[in-house]
Protein backbone atom coordinates (compact mmCIF):
# COMPACT_ATOMS: atom_id res chain seq x y z
CA UNK A 1 0.00 0.00 0.00
CA UNK A 2 1.16 3.52 -0.75
CA UNK A 3 -0.09 6.55 1.14
CA UNK A 4 0.30 10.24 0.36
CA UNK A 5 0.38 12.44 3.45
CA UNK A 6 -0.49 16.03 2.63
CA UNK A 7 1.49 18.60 4.58
CA UNK A 8 -0.05 22.05 4.96
CA UNK A 9 1.73 24.94 6.64
CA UNK A 10 0.85 24.25 10.27
CA UNK A 11 0.31 20.50 9.95
CA UNK A 12 1.92 18.82 12.96
CA UNK A 13 0.75 15.21 12.86
CA UNK A 14 2.16 14.44 9.42
CA UNK A 15 5.18 12.62 10.87
CA UNK A 16 2.98 10.65 13.27
CA UNK A 17 0.97 9.44 10.27
CA UNK A 18 4.15 8.68 8.34
CA UNK A 19 5.53 6.59 11.22
CA UNK A 20 2.24 4.74 11.66
CA UNK A 21 2.03 3.83 7.96
CA UNK A 22 5.71 3.00 7.41
CA UNK A 23 7.34 1.77 10.63
CA UNK A 24 4.31 0.20 12.27
CA UNK A 25 2.16 -0.94 9.35
CA UNK A 26 5.13 -1.66 7.06
CA UNK A 27 3.57 0.12 4.08
CA UNK A 28 4.92 2.99 1.99
CA UNK A 29 4.20 6.67 2.47
CA UNK A 30 5.36 9.97 1.01
CA UNK A 31 4.79 13.55 2.07
CA UNK A 32 3.10 15.80 -0.45
CA UNK A 33 3.52 19.54 0.10
CA UNK A 34 0.27 21.51 -0.19
CA UNK A 35 1.62 23.50 -3.14
CA UNK A 36 2.01 20.37 -5.26
CA UNK A 37 -0.69 19.61 -7.79
CA UNK A 38 -0.32 15.83 -8.10
CA UNK A 39 -0.56 13.07 -5.50
CA UNK A 40 1.39 10.44 -7.41
CA UNK A 41 0.35 6.82 -7.71
CA UNK A 42 -1.17 6.16 -4.28
CA UNK A 43 -3.90 4.06 -2.68
CA UNK A 44 -4.61 6.37 0.25
CA UNK A 45 -4.46 10.09 0.96
CA UNK A 46 -4.12 11.23 4.55
CA UNK A 47 -4.94 14.79 5.59
CA UNK A 48 -3.17 14.96 8.95
CA UNK A 49 -3.87 16.88 12.12
CA UNK A 50 -2.43 20.23 13.03
CA UNK A 51 -3.33 23.85 12.63
CA UNK A 52 -3.21 24.51 8.91
CA UNK A 53 -2.89 28.24 8.24
CA UNK A 54 -3.09 28.83 11.97
CA UNK A 55 -6.78 27.90 11.96
CA UNK A 56 -7.35 31.44 10.61
CA UNK A 57 -10.91 32.24 9.55
CA UNK A 58 -12.15 28.74 10.45
CA UNK A 59 -10.20 25.54 11.01
CA UNK A 60 -9.49 24.04 7.58
CA UNK A 61 -11.12 26.89 5.64
CA UNK A 62 -7.97 28.12 3.93
CA UNK A 63 -6.22 24.74 3.57
CA UNK A 64 -9.28 23.61 1.64
CA UNK A 65 -8.18 25.90 -1.22
CA UNK A 66 -4.54 24.76 -1.28
CA UNK A 67 -3.35 23.78 -4.78
CA UNK A 68 -3.14 20.06 -3.85
CA UNK A 69 -6.80 19.97 -2.88
CA UNK A 70 -7.97 19.82 -6.50
CA UNK A 71 -6.04 16.54 -6.82
CA UNK A 72 -7.51 15.30 -3.52
CA UNK A 73 -11.05 16.10 -4.69
CA UNK A 74 -10.41 14.33 -7.98
CA UNK A 75 -8.87 11.34 -6.19
CA UNK A 76 -11.90 11.09 -3.89
CA UNK A 77 -14.34 11.48 -6.81
CA UNK A 78 -12.60 8.54 -8.49
CA UNK A 79 -13.20 6.36 -5.43
CA UNK A 80 -9.75 6.78 -3.85
CA UNK A 81 -9.47 6.37 -0.08
CA UNK A 82 -9.12 9.60 1.87
CA UNK A 83 -8.57 9.75 5.62
CA UNK A 84 -8.82 13.05 7.48
CA UNK A 85 -7.69 13.15 11.08
CA UNK A 86 -8.51 16.09 13.36
CA UNK A 87 -7.58 19.14 11.27
CA UNK A 88 -7.82 16.82 8.27
CA UNK A 89 -11.45 16.11 9.23
CA UNK A 90 -12.07 19.86 9.43
CA UNK A 91 -10.56 20.30 5.95
CA UNK A 92 -12.78 17.51 4.56
CA UNK A 93 -15.89 19.24 5.93
CA UNK A 94 -14.81 22.62 4.59
CA UNK A 95 -14.10 21.02 1.21
CA UNK A 96 -17.59 19.53 1.12
CA UNK A 97 -16.29 15.94 1.00
CA UNK A 98 -18.08 15.35 4.29
CA UNK A 99 -21.25 17.08 5.48
CA UNK A 100 -21.52 19.38 8.49
CA UNK A 101 -18.87 21.43 10.26
CA UNK A 102 -16.64 21.38 13.31
CA UNK A 103 -16.94 24.36 15.62
CA UNK A 104 -15.45 25.48 18.93
CA UNK A 105 -15.63 22.92 21.73
CA UNK A 106 -18.61 23.43 24.01
CA UNK A 107 -16.19 23.95 26.92
CA UNK A 108 -14.20 26.55 24.91
CA UNK A 109 -11.16 24.58 26.06
CA UNK A 110 -8.57 22.81 23.98
CA UNK A 111 -8.89 19.17 25.00
CA UNK A 112 -5.83 16.94 24.83
CA UNK A 113 -6.90 13.73 26.54
CA UNK A 114 -7.43 10.05 25.84
CA UNK A 115 -11.09 9.31 25.09
CA UNK A 116 -13.10 6.21 24.39
CA UNK A 117 -15.06 5.84 21.16
CA UNK A 118 -17.38 3.09 19.99
CA UNK A 119 -17.12 1.55 16.53
CA UNK A 120 -20.59 2.05 15.06
CA UNK A 121 -19.97 0.52 11.67
CA UNK A 122 -17.44 -2.23 11.00
CA UNK A 123 -18.45 -2.66 7.37
CA UNK A 124 -16.35 0.17 5.99
CA UNK A 125 -13.00 0.05 4.25
CA UNK A 126 -11.53 1.80 7.30
CA UNK A 127 -12.96 -0.36 10.08
CA UNK A 128 -13.11 -3.98 8.87
CA UNK A 129 -10.58 -5.05 11.51
CA UNK A 130 -12.86 -3.84 14.30
CA UNK A 131 -16.18 -5.23 15.35
CA UNK A 132 -19.32 -3.18 15.78
CA UNK A 133 -19.74 -2.03 19.38
CA UNK A 134 -16.02 -2.32 20.12
CA UNK A 135 -14.75 0.46 22.37
CA UNK A 136 -11.42 1.99 21.39
CA UNK A 137 -9.13 4.17 23.44
CA UNK A 138 -7.76 6.98 21.28
CA UNK A 139 -6.30 10.40 22.07
CA UNK A 140 -7.96 13.65 21.07
CA UNK A 141 -6.20 17.01 20.83
CA UNK A 142 -8.41 19.79 19.53
CA UNK A 143 -10.18 23.05 20.31
CA UNK A 144 -12.70 22.84 17.48
CA UNK A 145 -14.09 19.33 17.34
CA UNK A 146 -17.72 20.05 18.10
CA UNK A 147 -19.57 18.45 15.19
CA UNK A 148 -22.68 20.25 13.96
CA UNK A 149 -25.04 19.55 11.09
CA UNK A 150 -28.68 20.29 10.35
CA UNK A 151 -31.36 17.83 11.46
CA UNK A 152 -31.88 16.35 8.01
CA UNK A 153 -28.16 15.65 7.63
CA UNK A 154 -27.94 14.05 11.08
CA UNK A 155 -30.94 11.90 10.37
CA UNK A 156 -29.46 10.77 7.08
CA UNK A 157 -26.03 10.05 8.61
CA UNK A 158 -27.62 7.85 11.28
CA UNK A 159 -29.99 6.09 8.90
CA UNK A 160 -27.19 5.27 6.47
CA UNK A 161 -24.88 4.14 9.30
CA UNK A 162 -22.36 6.75 8.32
CA UNK A 163 -21.51 7.69 11.88
CA UNK A 164 -18.50 5.41 12.20
CA UNK A 165 -17.18 6.44 15.63
CA UNK A 166 -19.10 7.85 18.59
CA UNK A 167 -17.78 9.20 21.88
CA UNK A 168 -18.77 6.87 24.72
CA UNK A 169 -17.73 6.19 28.30
CA UNK A 170 -15.47 3.18 28.95
CA UNK A 171 -18.59 1.03 29.42
CA UNK A 172 -19.64 1.90 25.87
CA UNK A 173 -22.49 4.31 26.57
CA UNK A 174 -22.80 7.60 24.68
CA UNK A 175 -23.41 9.82 27.70
CA UNK A 176 -23.18 13.59 27.76
CA UNK A 177 -20.21 13.41 30.17
CA UNK A 178 -18.35 11.18 27.72
CA UNK A 179 -18.78 13.75 24.94
CA UNK A 180 -15.56 15.79 25.11
CA UNK A 181 -16.57 18.67 22.82
CA UNK A 182 -20.35 18.85 22.54
CA UNK A 183 -20.63 17.09 19.18
CA UNK A 184 -24.18 16.44 18.02
CA UNK A 185 -25.13 12.79 18.53
CA UNK A 186 -21.66 12.36 20.13
CA UNK A 187 -20.22 12.04 16.62
CA UNK A 188 -16.45 11.45 16.62
CA UNK A 189 -16.06 10.27 13.03
CA UNK A 190 -18.12 9.82 9.89
CA UNK A 191 -17.87 8.54 6.35
CA UNK A 192 -19.19 9.82 3.02
CA UNK A 193 -22.02 8.15 1.12
CA UNK A 194 -19.64 6.31 -1.21
CA UNK A 195 -17.67 4.92 1.74
CA UNK A 196 -14.24 6.12 0.60
CA UNK A 197 -13.77 9.31 2.64
CA UNK A 198 -13.51 9.10 6.43
CA UNK A 199 -12.97 11.94 8.87
CA UNK A 200 -12.50 11.66 12.61
CA UNK A 201 -11.36 13.94 15.42
CA UNK A 202 -9.48 11.33 17.52
CA UNK A 203 -5.94 10.42 16.43
CA UNK A 204 -5.61 6.74 15.45
CA UNK A 205 -2.02 7.39 14.33
CA UNK A 206 -1.10 8.27 17.91
CA UNK A 207 -2.40 4.93 19.18
CA UNK A 208 -0.46 2.36 17.18
CA UNK A 209 2.21 1.16 19.62
CA UNK A 210 2.08 0.09 23.27
CA UNK A 211 4.62 2.78 24.14
CA UNK A 212 2.05 5.40 23.06
CA UNK A 213 -0.46 4.12 25.61
CA UNK A 214 -2.82 2.37 23.19
CA UNK A 215 -2.67 0.26 20.06
CA UNK A 216 -6.36 0.64 19.29
CA UNK A 217 -5.75 2.92 16.30
CA UNK A 218 -3.71 0.36 14.40
CA UNK A 219 -6.80 -1.54 13.28
CA UNK A 220 -7.87 1.43 11.18
CA UNK A 221 -4.64 1.41 9.18
CA UNK A 222 -4.69 -2.40 8.95
CA UNK A 223 -8.28 -2.29 7.66
CA UNK A 224 -7.24 0.12 4.89
CA UNK A 225 -4.22 -2.05 3.98
CA UNK A 226 -6.37 -5.22 3.90
CA UNK A 227 -8.71 -3.61 1.39
CA UNK A 228 -5.93 -2.29 -0.81
CA UNK A 229 -4.15 -5.67 -0.86
CA UNK A 230 -7.39 -7.49 -1.68
CA UNK A 231 -7.90 -5.23 -4.70
CA UNK A 232 -4.30 -5.77 -5.81
CA UNK A 233 -4.67 -9.55 -5.52
CA UNK A 234 -7.80 -9.43 -7.69
CA UNK A 235 -5.95 -7.40 -10.30
CA UNK A 236 -3.14 -9.98 -10.45
CA UNK B 1 -13.98 51.83 -11.37
CA UNK B 2 -15.12 52.99 -7.96
CA UNK B 3 -13.58 52.12 -4.66
CA UNK B 4 -15.62 50.59 -1.88
CA UNK B 5 -15.10 49.52 1.67
CA UNK B 6 -17.02 46.41 2.54
CA UNK B 7 -17.70 45.10 5.99
CA UNK B 8 -18.79 41.52 6.39
CA UNK B 9 -20.29 40.63 9.77
CA UNK B 10 -20.24 36.92 10.44
CA UNK B 11 -22.19 35.49 13.35
CA UNK B 12 -22.99 31.98 14.55
CA UNK B 13 -26.20 30.80 12.94
CA UNK B 14 -29.36 31.59 14.85
CA UNK B 15 -30.42 28.57 16.84
CA UNK B 16 -26.89 27.19 16.97
CA UNK B 17 -25.20 27.06 20.35
CA UNK B 18 -22.52 29.75 20.62
CA UNK B 19 -20.22 28.68 23.46
CA UNK B 20 -18.10 31.84 23.14
CA UNK B 21 -21.19 34.04 23.43
CA UNK B 22 -22.36 31.97 26.41
CA UNK B 23 -19.02 32.46 28.15
CA UNK B 24 -19.11 36.23 27.56
CA UNK B 25 -22.70 36.33 28.81
CA UNK B 26 -21.65 34.50 31.98
CA UNK B 27 -18.79 36.95 32.53
CA UNK B 28 -21.05 39.97 32.00
CA UNK B 29 -23.59 38.56 34.47
CA UNK B 30 -20.85 37.97 37.02
CA UNK B 31 -19.92 41.66 36.59
CA UNK B 32 -23.53 42.43 37.46
CA UNK B 33 -24.60 43.49 33.96
CA UNK B 34 -27.71 41.50 34.62
CA UNK B 35 -29.78 43.24 31.97
CA UNK B 36 -27.94 41.37 29.22
CA UNK B 37 -30.18 38.66 27.78
CA UNK B 38 -28.13 37.23 24.96
CA UNK B 39 -24.59 37.51 23.61
CA UNK B 40 -23.39 36.21 20.27
CA UNK B 41 -19.75 36.55 19.30
CA UNK B 42 -18.87 36.83 15.63
CA UNK B 43 -16.22 38.19 13.34
CA UNK B 44 -15.84 41.38 11.33
CA UNK B 45 -13.98 41.32 8.02
CA UNK B 46 -13.23 44.63 6.31
CA UNK B 47 -12.34 44.58 2.62
CA UNK B 48 -11.25 47.31 0.26
CA UNK B 49 -12.14 46.66 -3.36
CA UNK B 50 -12.86 48.20 -6.72
CA UNK B 51 -16.05 47.65 -8.66
CA UNK B 52 -18.14 49.36 -11.30
CA UNK B 53 -21.06 49.84 -8.93
CA UNK B 54 -22.22 49.18 -5.39
CA UNK B 55 -24.38 46.35 -6.73
CA UNK B 56 -21.38 44.70 -8.33
CA UNK B 57 -19.33 45.19 -5.14
CA UNK B 58 -22.11 43.51 -3.15
CA UNK B 59 -22.33 40.61 -5.59
CA UNK B 60 -18.61 40.04 -5.39
CA UNK B 61 -18.63 40.22 -1.59
CA UNK B 62 -21.54 37.80 -1.47
CA UNK B 63 -19.62 35.37 -3.68
CA UNK B 64 -16.61 35.68 -1.35
CA UNK B 65 -18.82 34.88 1.64
CA UNK B 66 -20.33 31.85 -0.01
CA UNK B 67 -16.99 30.56 -1.23
CA UNK B 68 -14.69 31.26 1.71
CA UNK B 69 -15.52 33.88 4.31
CA UNK B 70 -18.54 32.21 5.94
CA UNK B 71 -19.52 28.59 6.46
CA UNK B 72 -23.20 28.23 5.53
CA UNK B 73 -23.58 25.27 7.91
CA UNK B 74 -22.71 27.25 11.00
CA UNK B 75 -22.66 30.95 10.19
CA UNK B 76 -24.86 33.81 8.99
CA UNK B 77 -23.39 36.90 7.37
CA UNK B 78 -24.34 40.46 6.59
CA UNK B 79 -22.66 42.73 4.05
CA UNK B 80 -22.38 46.50 4.47
CA UNK B 81 -20.96 48.66 1.69
CA UNK B 82 -19.51 52.12 1.86
CA UNK B 83 -18.32 54.09 -1.12
CA UNK B 84 -14.83 55.62 -0.81
CA UNK B 85 -14.54 59.02 -2.42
Amino acid sequence: MRAAIVTFPGSNCDYDCYKAVTDVLGARAAFVWHRERALGDVDLVILPGGFSYGDYLRAGAIARFSPIMDAVLEFAAGGGLVLGVCNGFQVLCEAGLLPGALVRNRSLKFRGVPVTVRVENDRTRFTSRYRRGQVLRLPIAHGQGNYVADDATLERLERERRVVFRYVNPAGDATDEANPNGSMNSIAGLINADGNVLGLMPHPERAVEAVLGSTDGLGLFESIADGVEAVQTETI
Amino acid sequence: MNRYTIEVRITPRQGLLDPEGQAVLGALRSLEFEEVGEVRVGRLIRLALEARSAEEARERADAMCRRLLANPVTEDYRIDIESVS
